[in-house]
């Protein structure tokens, strides 16, 4: 399978991360041969989503892979005389301080001891690294521009480890990627068919047992596929870049999105539902009629904020907490705009960014629906993958393959390489619940929630609540990430809000009363390492021809990654359109063959019942609604 | 670049559509010409519903070929066995739920489903309405489809309270629909029937609270939205007057009966007949309009005979009943009287209180509350002012006529373009006023001096006035149905910009006219006076006619009977 991989490549681009895949798909749609390597055994890097059992072997890894210390010389046997070695870290050091805990009842046959260890265990640091490096090596050339870089995979394997690397070739003939794409696009439909028919008789028994029977860990472990845990949390602006891209380049066809449906808000220890669509503010119960008209006309001014400059020219130098104070706003209004809808804080932004934030959050909503947000189903780590498709996959050990340009994540890199680097860190935190945090008549609720930092200098965090049908957690089941930049480590960051927000499920199971927290059923804490905004002269001794792309940084859009993908891609493929979109098939001539061939008979019957109303949202055009 | 594909150029593309749509145009004529050609040769079989299925899935909007689809279908019905049928409607289905999508919009297809859906033996009414439900998902303001949707809801029987249901979800999503707030209003009275003797077409006061409550957050939300302000206005006024017989006035001198309508009329027109008694026994008599145009209208009289006002009895009886409006009146003329009348009690309800119903004084007070709220919070929102003075008015509109008269001023200042309305409107509510103020004080003299009028109406309700000034005021005509007041003698119309007398007829009792300073240039336009017969003081001073040559002798050859002309 791996005999006939080709030597020499345009691009090689190493980790399957959102910036690395949308700038592989970019080549590739410019032409240029792509290699696109990652030594994990997943897709996406630190973007990727897991089921639950898969996010359990990611945190074992962690703790078994500490140690690889596996130098393979045989690679250095292939390294010319005028090239010089880069080595890459076969250890990722971007996630730290993993804490995991249990909180649904094990049940009896399971193994209790494990299960106590693993509760014990909470506390001890947990790092891992992957189990596979590559190493490159690296020689300039007399002449810079052609000088080549060779790529090369290890051979040997640790015997323990089942571990493969994937390799993706961009196939460049046409007839073969039309092919791939139809086929990918083939299966993709019938797994996802096979899913949601899987899905039914399971939402049948759960919603058939009595409510008293609540939720154990075998039955997440058994249930576990229908688990897909983000590793970043992340929305999609529905006017971002990332939609705009996704679009723009076709590649929308392979994801389906669902709209969030709340924009939640804590405030005086209650949640309550953050009204921000005119939809919304007409339907409130929670403000009267006066703050609605308040609240209308001040989102109404800053939808168009530049326009009437004399508004707020004179506070541009306070902060936008401030500002708002002076805006005809109840403090309950003041609160939803500075923390729900700009999603600032009192002291981060002054009033001109407070009011682009704002702005940007409405102009965003109402694309897809009431909320200026969307979700892939079956998560984020979707997003690569569906930038990743149309390629063929293959294992592939011990070649030497030469490229001109390489393009590297950062978690790649050795620590002499990033010696100098200072990163930053994001705080993470993964629950499933066995509620919303705001009930409703729906139980398919989708929220964003962000809880501002209590003491000035902590930061706020940020709270995406996902319901079953996003195709991430089990039915009876929520799954709740929270994000926040770390100022501690993950759990002294975010489990403050933890508390705030949830009971810990045993605790709850003495008394019998109703509670109205969601309990915990199962906690992971983790820092994982925010490589965005680092310059690359940080980097030590990295050649001319190897740019560098970041990992996830703490946003909640995906704009960072777009913009970075675009300015590494122009900087390989200047004058390039970025990932335009594929041809129309009727347009591409094979054989040179003119227009003669096509037949075009009359045929008015229009193709019926092209798409009935799905419930899901598929990216298009979808501003036309009028009268 | 190498691994390109190769693509058409743009040229190529565009001259392959342009041959497209070429040859696409060549298929559509010729299509339609086979079709014309078989319907008049009456072959409308099968192959029709094929080549006009063709051209409609294009071009859903072409009607005459929908005709020809029915009347193939039609023809088919005859022919075919019940299962054949069967099949055949199932497609016609699925068809048009294609023609929708290209055009979600078409009036011929939705006629045409509603067309087949009647004529079916058993329709499946439960997917119309889910069908109905998906094109509103689509485009929530699509009347088409709301249209068809009230079709099916009846022809279903669908109970009421579901479709309010449906109309709250809609209206939950945007309530920027005028639909949906149209269907409240008319599921609302079907849910809430009022006993027989109460007022037809009203609420209960807590479904109206409610309902109230919804389109206040609307109006709140965005008071720019005009749907809200509409459907709050038929929920505050949706009663109508009751028919009724106004007044009636029976005059000796003129031998003549008038009578005065809650709604304009058209007497003898098959519908309104009125049937006059006499002393008790039917009289049959020619009815008119004061000025003589046979219309709709307020006022109409009829001619007596001298025998039904002989002075031998000592009181006559009138007695006119209207049948349509299902009223009567009755009034007495004594022996020695020169007239007599009989009229309703004026009360302001039942004059004016046909826009605005007189709901719970506290809902409409607390209404008035939160609009006054919205407009300090909008100062320049037209819906918002609007609605205050209707509320004012309709709470009581003599207390408050100062308010509402700055209002006026405020919302002209924000609404130039509708000024000239808002000044009619204006004169509308003043001449309510000064009409409810004479009648409270039971006179018949009435002052219209001084009051910036632009529009006379109401004059119905002046049948009894003796003497009115209209002077200084911004009035350009004397309408025709100033005619409906019989009794007048004296009237002054002096400082406005009148142009035209044609209400100035036919006013048996009028005696004094000023017309000085208007904007009389023709004596021509004086001809009306003419059928005045007691007219004998008329005052022209400041007139353009005045300065005509000869003007002088021209009017005394057009109103001969009138004393004194002052130029």
């Amino acid at each position: 399978m791996a005999d006939n991989l080709p030597s020499e490549f345009d691009v090689i681009v190493i980790g399957t991360g959102l910036p690395e895949s949308i700038i592989a798909a970019a080549c590739s749609r410019s032409g240029l041969r792509v290699l696109h390597v990652d030594s994990r055994n997943y897709y996406g890097g630190n973007w990727a989503s897991f089921s639950f059992s898969g996010i359990l072997s990611w945190l074992k890894e962690y703790q078994e892979n500490s140690d690889i210390v596996n130098e393979s010389p045989t690679w250095q046997e292939q390294i010319l005389e005028n090239e010089e070695a880069i080595a890459l870290s076969r250890k990722d050091k971007t996630i730290q301080h993993v804490e995991v805990f249990c909180y649904a009842s094990q049940d009896l046959h399971e193994d209790v001891e494990e299960a106590g260890a693993l509760q014990k265990n909470h506390a001890s640091v947990i790092s891992g690294n992957p189990t596979e490096a590559a190493h490159s090596a690296y020689q300039p050339s007399e002449d810079e521009s052609l000088c080549t870089v060779s790529c090369e995979m290890p051979t040997e394997q640790t015997p323990s480890s089942d571990q493969e690397t994937a390799l993706e070739i961009n196939d460049v003939e046409v007839t073969g990627e039309k092919e791939k794409r139809y086929d990918d696009k083939t299966h993709a439909k019938s797994a996802s068919e096979e899913e949601t028919s899987e899905n039914v008789p399971i939402a049948e028994d759960t919603v058939l047992q009595p409510k008293k029977n609540r939720i154990t860990y075998s039955q997440i472990i058994k249930e576990g596929r229908r688990f897909n845990i983000d590793l970043v949390s992340k929305l999609l602006y529905s006017r971002g870049l990332l939609i705009d891209l996704l679009i723009k380049s076709n590649v929308s066809r392979y994801a389906e999105f669902k709209n969030i449906t709340r924009i939640l808000a804590f405030r005086e220890g209650r949640v309550e539902q953050v009204p921000c669509s005119r939809a919304d503010v007409f339907n409130s119960k929670q403000l009267t009629m006066v703050e609605k008209r308040m609240l209308m006309k001040f989102l109404t001014f800053c939808m168009e904020y530049e326009k009437h400059p004399d508004e707020y020219k004179a506070y541009e130098e306070i902060t936008f907490s401030e500002y708002l104070k002076t805006q005809k706003l109840t403090p309950n209004l003041q609160y939803f705009v500075l923390h729900s809808i700009a999603m600032t804080s009192e002291t981060a932004s002054n009033t001109v960014d407070g009011l682009k934030a704002t702005k940007n959050f409405l102009h965003c909503l109402g694309r897809y629906g009431n909320t200026p947000f969307l979700f892939p189903l079956y998560g984020q780590g979707e997003l690569p993958q569906c930038f990743c498709r149309c390629k063929a996959i293959i294992d592939q050990f011990g070649q030497r393959i030469i490229s001109k340009h390489f393009l590297v994540e950062d978690s790649y890199f050795s620590e002499n390489t990033c010696s100098h680097v200072q990163y930053r860190q994001i705080s993470r935190s993964v629950l499933i619940t066995d509620r919303s945090v705001l009930k409703t008549d729906s139980d398919q609720q989708i929220s964003i929630l962000t809880v501002p930092g209590e003491e000035p200098g902590t930061f706020a965090v940020r709270v995406i609540e996902l319901c079953p049908s996003t195709m991430t957690c089990m039915k009876g089941t929520y799954l709740v990430h929270l994000t926040c930049t770390s100022s501690k480590t993950a759990r002294e960051d975010l489990e403050p809000v933890v508390q705030k927000l949830f009971t810990p499920y045993t605790e709850t199971e003495i008394e019998n009363e109703e509670v109205e927290k969601p309990r915990l059923l199962w906690a992971l804490y983790f820092n994982m390492r925010d490589s965005s905004d680092i310059s690359r002269n940080s980097y030590n001794d990295l050649p001319s021809n190897v740019y560098v792309c970041s990992g996830p940084d703490c946003g909640l859009g995906n704009d960072n990654a777009v913009k970075q993908a675009e300015r590494l891609f122009q900087l390989i493929c200047p004058n390039e359109d970025f990932c335009p979109p594929p041809p129309n098939p009727e347009d591409i001539i094979i054989d040179g063959d003119s227009l003669q061939s096509e037949t075009s008979e009359f045929s008015v019957i229009p193709e019926a019942n092209s798409e009935t109303p799905k419930e899901s949202t598929s990216l298009g055009n979808p501003e036309e609604t009028s009268q | 670049m190498h691994g390109r594909l190769k693509v058409k150029t743009s040229e190529e593309q565009a001259e392959a559509k342009r041959l497209e749509r070429e040859q696409k145009l060549k298929l559509y004529q010729s299509a339609t010409q086979t079709v014309f050609q078989k319907r008049q040769a009456g072959e409308l079989d099968e192959s029709v519903l094929e080549l006009t299925s063709q051209i409609l899935g294009a071009n859903p909007d072409f009607a005459t070929l929908w005709n020809c689809r029915r009347e193939v279908l039609q023809r088919l019905e005859a022919q075919k066995s019940p299962e054949e049928l069967a099949a055949l409607v199932k497609t016609e289905l699925g068809f048009l739920e294609s023609c929708l999508r290209v055009n979600p919009k078409s009036y011929g297809t939705w006629h045409h489903r509603c067309w087949l859906l009647g004529r079916l033996p058993e329709p499946n009414w439960a997917r119309e309405l889910e069908l109905c439900a998906r094109f509103l998902e689509v485009d929530e303001r699509n009347f088409h489809c709301w249209d068809y949707r009230r079709f099916v809801a009846t022809q279903a029987a669908v109970p009421p309270a579901e479709e309010l249901a449906f109309t709250d979800s809609l209206i939950t999503r945007n309530f920027s629909n005028y639909s949906s707030w149209h269907y409240r209003s008319c599921l609302l009275p079907q849910l809430h029937p009022q006993p027989d003797t109460g007022p037809q077409g009203r609420l209960p006061e807590d479904v109206l609270l409610k309902e109230l409550e919804l389109v206040q957050n609307a109006f709140f939300t965005d008071p720019n939205d005009q749907s809200a302000w509409f459907y709050h206005r038929w929920l505050l006024g949706r009663a109508d007057p009751q028919d009724a017989l106004r007044c009636l006035h029976v005059s000796r001198d003129e031998a003549c009966l008038t009578v005065s309508f809650s709604r304009p009329v058209l007497v003898g027109s098959g519908t309104e007949t009125l049937l006059l008694m006499v002393d008790e026994s039917p009289l049959a008599v020619e009815w008119r309009t004061p000025d003589g145009r046979t219309r709709p209208s307020h006022v109409w009289l009829c001619d007596l005979p001298a025998a039904s006002l002989n002075d031998q009895l000592p009181q006559h009886t009138f007695h006119v009943i209207w049948t349509a409006g299902e009223a009567q009146k009755e009034c007495v003329l004594l022996k020695g009287r020169q007239e007599g009348w009989c009229r309703d009690s004026a009360t302001d309800a039942q004059l004016f209180r046909c826009e605005l119903s007189v709901e719970k004084s506290t809902v409409l007070q607390s209404e008035l509350e939160s609009c006054k709220e919205l407009q300090e919070l909008e100062p320049e929102n037209k819906w918002c002012l609007l609605t205050i003075i209707l509320l004012m008015r309709a709470l009581d509109p003599l207390l408050y006529e100062k308010e509402t008269l700055q209002y006026f001023q405020t919302l002209k200042a924000v609404d130039p373009m509708r000024a000239a309305y808002l000044d009619d409107l204006r004169s509308k509510f003043l001449l309510e006023n000064s009409v409810l103020k004479m009648e409270y004080a039971e006179v018949r003299v009435l002052h219209l001096g001084h009051k910036d009028l632009t529009v006379l109406c109401h004059l119905e309700q002046l049948l009894l006035v003796t003497h009115l000034d209209l002077s200084h005021n911004r009035l350009r005509a004397l309408p025709p149905a100033l005619a409906a007041l019989r009794c007048l003698e004296v009237l002054q119309a002096n400082d406005n910009a009148i142009e035209s007398l044609d209400g100035v007829t036919s006013l048996p009792r009028l005696q004094e006219l000023s017309l000085c300073n208007n904007r009389l240039r023709q004596p021509a336009v004086l001809q009306p006076l003419a059928a005045c017969p007691r007219l004998v003081l008329l005052h022209l001073q400041g007139n353009p006619l005045c300065h005509a040559v000869g003007a002088s002798e021209h009017l005394a050859e057009l109103l001969p009977a009138v004393n004194s002309i002052l130029t």
